[in-house]
């Protein structure tokens, strides 16, 4: 049996060359892998790349243009910036991780109990998605904020609590769609369980595409993150963020420019980076969900 | 049409009483007594205990929820703790403000976004559809409040053109100090309407019905505005109505940056002198406008396509 089975099978790419052949094979593709790759190595290896240490003061003169010693110039009070931009990077890609982590099991809970769950309980579900969708992510931070106090927690909070609507309903969709496919009535009538289908069948099948979305979510929760840091709701300021980069910036924007681009460019690559990557690993994927967004 | 109209709206007052008691019962859920974190450390046990009553947080919870939806629907958001002011007299002050510059800002970008994204599907391949299309890209990567450290830095700071501050005096004062918030936050709109239209447009131009039309010899003009844009407008009417939430917040960030007045600006000061009354109260006023604003943009679909009156 076995034997046969070795014999007729083909040689199959496995799923990382799939996903390699098919990046390299779209130019805004691999664009976005590029700039992916290069975020996380900056913002893993931070700590060994940056040049002086974040916080301290007066590591050159205040308000540098960039030179050789300062990459990225420094801010008003002489902190290198392009070492607060690499630590910011870090707390970024945190704050991404963790947020959308929790809203990826929230959702995937949330969502299979409202598509496989008893009808009222999906009519309440969805209401409560639609009622949390409707407060904006940053009003809706901010009054977090003034409820808890500001944060790193409370930003990632805020984030994961307004993006599980969103996950939750495209699970459910996919749900409903599962529980009538043919393999999984199959799969019941022979005595399956609910878990098994659930974890066997219905999850393979929802996860690829929501990570795929996940990734594309990146640069919002990276945008949200920068935006309540900036209004000095988010993280607090001895640690840098983008967002507080921005800050100090703005307040002394009329003496130089230097800290509102080295505070915003990094915001803008990774918004680029996760766009281009996500849309074509969307594509490579699942050329279907192109016309679903 | 009229059956649909009452089943969105009365989901729309559904979905304003869930979001109002999500909001009520975190205020309570949270650790911690509003009073004294809004007091601070230094305030005496008397003055805590007759903010308490006075927030009416002595109250039992059910209570306290019952009476905050009977004050709500008499149009009463209750009062500034430390003004002794109403809270709604207070945020429909600020609220033209907002209203205006999301109006102006969503109208230049959509009529920009639409002729934009007509003209590049009715080009499709060109060079110029091409530079168009990494255009709207390029703006889409730029949140609002980049865009907007950005229009400070350029016109107002390196050129000094226009005013960055405040909201101006009389009607001219005022155009002239919105040009460059309405910008910052309309930029990216222009791109996403593009995108959406030209995208939508492409779709609808390769559909039977618009080859029969083309068979009938009706002009192209006649084509494009009749049988392909109407439909062609849907998903970008759809983005404007759920977008009116990040208009919002973008407008946060606008007005702090240009220091203008607006609830955005209200919401942030209240945040920072602990003031629940206000916050809850600006919260609560922009949510409801913002599900106002969906259940405008769903009936605004459903006159222009009778196919989606049925799917609710």
């Amino acid at each position: 049996m076995s034997q046969v089975q070795t014999a007729v099978s083909l040689p199959q790419p496995t799923l990382l060359a799939r996903t390699l052949q098919g990046l390299a094979g779209n130019r805004t593709g691999t664009i976005g892998f590029f700039l992916v790759a290069l975020i996380l190595a900056a913002a893993i290896f931070a700590p060994w790349i940056s040049p002086y240490d974040p916080a301290a003061i007066m590591t050159g003169p205040r308000m540098a243009p960039p030179s050789f010693d300062h990459w990225l110039g420094t801010d008003h009070i002489g902190r290198d910036l392009f070492s607060r931009v690499l630590a910011g990077g870090q707390v970024a890609m945190l704050v991404a991780a963790a947020a959308l982590g929790a809203a990826l099991s929230l959702g995937l809970a949330l969502g299979l109990m409202a598509g496989l769950g008893p009808r009222w309980l999906d009519n309440l579900l969805l209401l409560l998605f639609d009622a949390l969708r409707s407060f904006p992510t940053i009003v809706f931070g901010l009054a977090v904020v003034a409820l808890v106090g500001p944060s790193l927690l409370t930003v990632i909070m805020v984030v994961a609590i307004t993006s599980v609507p969103i996950y939750a309903r495209i699970i459910r969709t996919q749900a409903q769609a599962l529980r009538n496919a043919e393999f999984v009535m199959a799969e019941r009538a022979m005595g399956a369980s609910l878990p098994r289908v659930l974890f066997v069948h219905v999850l393979p099948n929802v996860l690829g595409p929501l990570l795929i979305l996940a990734s594309m979510d990146v640069p919002l929760v990276i945008a949200t993150e920068a935006g309540l840091s900036f209004l000095g709701m988010g993280v607090r300021p001895p640690t840098p963020s983008w967002g507080v980069i921005l800050n100090d910036g703005y307040n002394f924007i009329r003496n130089s420019p230097w800290p509102v681009i080295a505070g915003s460019v990094p915001i803008v690559l990774v918004t680029l980076g996760f766009t281009f990557m996500g849309e074509a690993l969307r594509d490579i994927f699942d050329p279907r969900l192109q016309k679903a967004n | 049409m009229i059956y649909y109209a009452m089943q969105r709206f009365l989901l729309s007052v559904l979905i304003v009483i869930v979001a109002i008691s999500a909001l009520t019962l975190m205020l309570h859920v949270v650790p911690g007594d509003p009073a004294t974190m809004m007091l601070g450390a230094r305030a005496t046990p008397e003055l805590i205990e007759q903010t308490r009553v006075a927030m009416g947080l002595d109250q039992p919870l059910p209570v306290q929820i019952v009476t905050f939806f009977g004050r709500i629907l008499q149009g009463n958001l209750g009062t500034d703790v430390f003004t002794g002011r109403d809270v709604s007299d207070i945020v429909f002050e600020q609220l033209p403000y907002t209203l205006v510059l999301i109006a102006v800002s969503i109208l230049w970008s959509a009529t920009l976004g639409i002729v934009l994204g007509c003209y590049s599907a009715l080009r499709a391949g060109t060079w110029l559809d091409t530079l168009l299309g990494i255009l709207s890209v390029g703006t889409i990567s730029i949140p609002a409040f980049v865009m907007a450290l950005y229009a400070v830095l350029i016109f107002a700071v390196s050129l000094d053109w226009l005013p960055a501050i405040g909201a101006g005096q009389g009607f001219f004062g005022g155009a002239v100090h919105l040009i460059l918030p309405a910008f910052a936050i309309g930029i990216s709109w222009v791109g996403y309407v593009a995108r959406m239209v030209r995208a939508s447009m492409l779709e609808v131009m390769g559909a039977p019905h618009v080859r029969m039309a083309r068979s009938f010899g009706l002009t192209e003009a006649r084509i494009v505005r009749v049988y392909i844009l109407k439909i062609a407008v849907q998903p970008a009417v759809t983005l404007l109505g759920t977008g009116v939430a990040h208009l919002f917040s973008a407008a946060v960030f606008v007005e702090v940056i240009f220091a203008r007045p607006g609830i955005g600006a209200l919401i942030v000061s209240s945040v920072n002198e602990r003031n629940y009354p206000v916050v809850l109260g600006a919260v609560l006023v922009t949510t409801a406008i913002i599900v106002l604003a969906t259940l405008v943009s769903d009936l605004v679909v459903a006159l222009l396509d009778p196919r989606q009156r049925e799917a609710l």
